[in-house]
């Protein structure tokens, strides 16, 4: 199971601001490992999706170009104090998360 | 993800196939214009990820905002904002050009979400850090240099 995100989403005036972090390695795949100069395989999040209140509003596609524990800020404008929002992802071996916290 | 939608952006038919998928009630608009097909990420230039992006000649844009350092010391980690005041923005996508693969992220925004986008990416090398905004179905750029110590991609 993966390690736990977390998220943050604050109100300014009428627009959510959300914090994002995700804990992952995002290896792009090219990188050697400096003991066994092997190369480490690809390991990264290659799609983050977000909703508040069950309505989508970000679906993302990621690559290895991002950096290890992915952090993503976005804004919403709408949405009230108490509402939800729910942000998953994938990444390229099936793996996956998901979390959610009430807009503050 | 939706596997459905990923095969049909995948046909190498590209904007028909998902006009038809559009006309047909497959697909929402903005969930179709919001995808780039996983190809694009995998390409070695520039070129070839606008190419797969289906964003082949951008025009360059002052509405669009691009928050890095000038000077990025690690790499590994270079912040990157990004800020589109076009109105109608449906995604932001990212690109460090210099990268072995160009494209770092595309985000589809809809539902409410602003043009605002922040994170942080890999560079390899100094180079610029472009943003290609999608909006009302026409793409839109602008780039930023910025200068890497170490490099962050490989080493």
């Amino acid at each position: 199971m993966a390690e736990p995100m977390r998220i943050r989403a604050t109100m300014a005036g009428d627009v959510a601001d959300v914090k994002v972090l995700m804990n992952h390695p995002m290896e792009t795949g090219l990188r050697k490992d400096a003991k066994t100069g092997q190369l480490v395989p690809a390991h990264y999040i290659t799609d983050v999706t977000a909703t508040v209140n069950g309505a989508k509003v970000l679906d993302a596609g990621l690559s290895g170009g991002i950096s290890k524990n992915p952090y993503l800020g976005f804004k919403v404008k709408g949405p009230k104090k108490g509402d939800k929002v729910v942000v998953s992802w994938a990444d390229n071996k099936g793996d996956k998360n998901s979390a959610e916290a009430l807009i503050g | 993800m939706n596997a459905l939608r990923r095969n049909v952006l995948k046909g190498a038919a590209g904007a028909g196939t998902v006009a038809v998928a559009v006309a047909a009630g497959l697909l929402k608009p903005t969930q179709a214009l919001a995808d780039v097909p996983r190809s694009a990420f995998e390409a070695k230039n520039v070129g070839d990820a606008l190419k797969g992006m289906g964003a082949t000649a951008p025009a360059d844009s002052k509405d669009i905002i691009i928050k890095a350092p000038d000077i990025a010391e690690n790499g590994a980690v270079v912040p990157v904002e990004v800020t589109s005041s076009i109105a109608g923005t449906s995604a932001i996508a990212i690109l460090a050009e210099k990268n072995a693969t160009p494209l770092v992220a595309d985000f589809g925004l809809m539902g409410g979400a602003e043009g605002y986008i922040s994170t942080r990416i890999k560079m390899g090398q100094t180079s610029l850090v472009r943003a290609v905004v999608t909006a009302g179905g026409k793409s839109y750029t602008a780039a930023k240099e910025v200068k890497v110590t170490i490099g962050g991609c490989g080493g």
